[in-house]
C-alpha cells in the first residue's frame, strides 16, 4: 500500500504538469511585473532602470490618485450599500418564507451573466435619448431629471457603480443565505421560547453566528471593487475626463494605448499589493474581534 | 410571555407576510426586468425602440434581428470560438487539477502540503498581474491571435480553485477503497482512474460550472491577446458588434441575448448545482 502511494514517478506525473503551468502563468508573472515596474520601457528594446520613479509618479499624478480614490469609493459602496441589502434578503429568505427557493434562484440570475452583456445593457438603460431610465422619468412626470447619465462627470461615477452593485447583490445574498441556513435550528427555537422577536433574533443570534461568511463577503466585495475592470472598460472606458477611471483601466490604457509598460506595471503591482494587504487586514480584524 | 400581542397575531402576521412577499417580488422584478427588457428590444425594430415605447412588449416579434446578428454580425463565429475555448479549458482544468489534487491529498510525499499552499495562494492573485508579462511571452512565441493564447491562461488561472474543490472531495474518500483496490492488484494509475475518479462526479460538475462561467464571461485576456475577428470570443465580439451596429439596438440586443442564453439554460437546468458550486467556491479555508 505505502509503496504504491509513495511512487515518486507517479507523483511527478500527477503533479508536475499542473505545477509547471500554474507557476509559469500565475506566479512568475508577478515577479516579472515587479521587474517591469522599475523600468522606463515602451516594449521595444531594453528599458532603462528608473528605481521607484513609476511609483512616485503614481502617488503624485492626479489621474492615478483619482483612480485609486474611485476604487475606494467603489469598495465603500459595496460594503455599505450592497452588503446590507444582501444581508437583509438573505435573512428574510433563510427564515423560511413562501417561495424561498424561487426568489433565491431569481436573485442570483444576474451574477451568472457576462459583465460585458451587463455593461451593454446598462449603457442602453442610461442612454440619454432613448434609454429606459430617462423614458421612465418622463413617464412619471420627472422629465427635468432626465439626463446623460454616463456622459457627464457628476453622474458618471455613481452610474457606473450601480450595475455592479445590482449584479452581485444576489451573489452575496446566496453566500449569506447558506451561512444563515447552516446555523442549528435549535438555537432559533430556544430564542423563540425566550420570547425574542425576529429582529432581535437576527441581530443577537443570526448575524453574530454568520461572522465567518460575512468575512468572506467583505473580502470578496472589497477585492472585487479594487479589481473591477470589465464593467468600467465597456461602460465608460474610464471617461468622461477620467471621472470613472479605476486602477485597472488606468493600467490597461497606460500599457496598451500609450505604451508606458513600466508605469502600467507599477499600477498592476499596486493592485496586487492592495488586494493582498486588505485580505490580511480583514482577516486580522475578524480574528481580534 | 403570552400577552395581548399574541392574541392579535393572526391579522398582523397576515399583513406582515403580505408586505414581505410584496417586497420580495419588487426585488425580483428589479433583478430580472433589465434582462426581460433586453429580450424585448432584441425583437424590436428601430422605429419602435426610438418612438418612445422602449419598455414594453414588442408589437411584432422581429426574429430577423437574430439571423442578422448571427450572420452579418459575425456572432455565429464568436459563439463557436467561445464554445471551443471554454470546452478546451474545462477539459484541461479537470484533467490537470484532478491528478494534482489526488497526488497532493492522497499520496505520500514530503512537499505535498507546501504544494497545496502554493497553489491555493493562486486564488488571491488578480489576473491583472499576469496581463503584460503573458502578452510579451505570447508575442515572442507567436501565439497571439490563436486559441491557445486564451486556453493556456484560462487553464492556469482555473487550477487553484479546481485543486481546492477537488482536493476537499478526495479527502472525504475512505482509505479502504484504495486499499482493497491495491490488494486486488491495481496500480496507482488504475486505482485513480477506475476507482477514485468515478466517485467524485459531483466535484467534477462543480469545477466544470465554475470554469465555464469564468471562461465564457472573461474579457481582459480576450481583448488583449486576440484582435483577429476570426479568433475573437463572444465578450470581445460583442464590443466590436456594438461599434458596428451603434444605432441598431435590435441587432445588438439579439447578440447580447445569444451570448446570455447558454448560461441561462445551464442555470435553469442545474440551478441547485450552480448555486452549490458558487457557495463551495467561496467558502474556502
Amino acid at each position: 500500500m505505502n509503496t504504491v502511494f509513495s511512487n515518486k514517478k507517479a507523483i511527478a506525473i500527477f503533479v508536475l504538469p499542473t505545477l509547471l503551468i500554474f507557476c509559469g502563468i500565475v506566479l512568475v508573472p508577478i515577479f516579472v511585473s515587479s521587474y517591469y515596474s522599475v523600468l522606463d520601457w515602451n516594449g521595444v528594446g531594453k528599458g532603462t532602470f528608473v528605481g521607484l520613479d513609476n511609483y512616485v509618479e503614481m502617488f503624485t499624478d492626479s489621474r492615478a490618485l483619482l483612480s485609486i480614490r474611485n476604487s475606494f469609493l467603489f469598495a465603500a459602496a459595496s460594503v455599505f450599500i450592497q452588503l446590507p441589502i444582501s444581508l437583509l434578503l438573505a435573512l428574510i429568505l433563510a427564515s423560511s418564507v413562501k417561495g424561498e427557493g424561487f426568489y433565491r434562484t431569481v436573485y442570483f440570475i444576474p451574477v451568472l451573466i457576462s459583465t460585458v452583456v451587463i455593461a451593454q445593457l446598462w449603457s442602453k438603460i442610461y442612454n440619454a435619448d432613448y434609454g429606459l431610465l430617462n423614458t421612465l422619468l418622463e413617464n412619471i412626470g420627472l422629465s427635468e431629471l432626465a439626463q446623460d447619465w454616463l456622459g457627464q462627470k457628476k453622474t458618471a461615477l455613481a452610474a457606473s457603480f450601480i450595475p455592479t452593485l445590482w449584479q452581485y447583490v444576489g451573489y452575496h445574498m446566496l453566500l449569506m443565505y447558506a451561512g444563515a441556513k447552516s446555523i442549528s435550528q435549535e438555537i432559533f427555537e430556544a430564542a423563540k421560547m425566550d420570547g425574542a422577536s425576529r429582529i432581535r433574533t437576527a441581530f443577537s443570534i443570526t448575524i453574530p453566528l454568520m461572522k465567518p461568511i460575512l468575512k468572506v463577503c467583505l473580502v470578496f466585495s472589497i477585492i472585487g471593487a479594487f479589481k473591477v475592470f470589465d464593467l468600467v472598460y465597456v461602460l465608460t472606458g474610464g471617461g468622461p475626463l477620467f471621472a470613472t477611471e479605476v486602477p485597472s483601466t488606468l493600467m490597461y490604457t497606460t500599457i496598451f494605448n500609450t505604451y508606458r509598460y513600466g508605469y502600467g506595471s507599477a499600477v498592476s503591482v499596486f493592485i496586487i499589493l492592495e488586494c493582498l494587504v486588505f485580505t490580511i487586514l480583514i482577516n486580522k480584524f475578524f480574528k481580534t474581534e | 410571555m403570552l400577552n395581548t400581542a399574541e392574541v392579535r397575531l393572526p391579522k398582523r402576521v397576515f399583513l406582515g407576510k403580505f408586505l414581505l412577499q410584496f417586497f420580495l417580488i419588487i426585488v425580483a422584478f428589479v433583478q430580472v426586468y433589465p434582462l426581460i427588457w433586453l429580450a424585448f428590444f432584441s425583437l424590436k425594430d428601430n422605429s419602435e425602440i426610438f418612438s418612445g415605447d422602449v419598455a414594453g412588449f414588442p408589437k411584432k416579434l422581429l426574429w430577423s434581428n437574430y439571423t442578422k446578428a448571427l450572420s452579418d454580425g459575425n456572432v455565429m463565429n464568436y459563439f463557436g470560438n467561445s464554445v471551443l475555448v471554454t470546452a478546451a479549458s474545462i477539459i484541461l482544468v479537470l484533467i490537470l487539477s484532478s491528478m494534482a489534487a489526488y497526488a497532493i491529498t492522497r499520496m505520500n510525499w514530503k512537499l505535498s502540503n507546501a504544494t497545496m499552499t502554493l497553489i491555493l495562494l493562486g486564488m488571491m492573485v488578480p489576473i491583472h498581474a499576469a496581463l503584460l508579462p503573458l502578452f510579451m511571452v505570447l508575442k515572442s512565441l507567436h501565439l497571439l491571435n490563436t486559441y491557445w493564447s486564451l486556453i493556456i491562461p484560462y487553464v492556469a488561472f482555473g487550477i487553484p480553485m479546481a485543486v481546492f474543490i477537488l482536493g476537499s472531495f478526495f479527502k472525504g474518500v475512505p482509505r479502504e477503497l484504495e486499499e482493497s483496490a491495491v490488494m486486488d492488484g491495481c496500480g496507482v494509475y488504475r486505482t485513480y482512474f477506475s476507482i477514485i475518479l468515478p466517485l467524485i462526479r459531483p466535484a467534477i460538475a462543480t469545477v466544470s460550472i465554475f470554469t465555464f462561467l469564468s471562461c465564457w464571461n472573461e474579457l481582459m485576456f480576450a481583448v488583449t491577446f486576440i484582435n483577429d475577428t476570426h479568433y475573437q470570443t463572444l465578450t470581445v465580439g460583442m464590443m466590436s458588434m456594438v461599434g458596428t451596429y451603434i444605432t441598431q439596438w435590435g441587432i445588438i440586443g439579439a447578440g447580447l441575448m445569444i451570448t446570455t442564453i447558454p448560461t441561462v439554460i445551464i442555470y435553469l437546468l442545474l440551478n441547485k448545482q450552480v448555486q452549490q458550486s458558487m457557495i463551495a467556491g467561496a467558502v474556502k479555508g
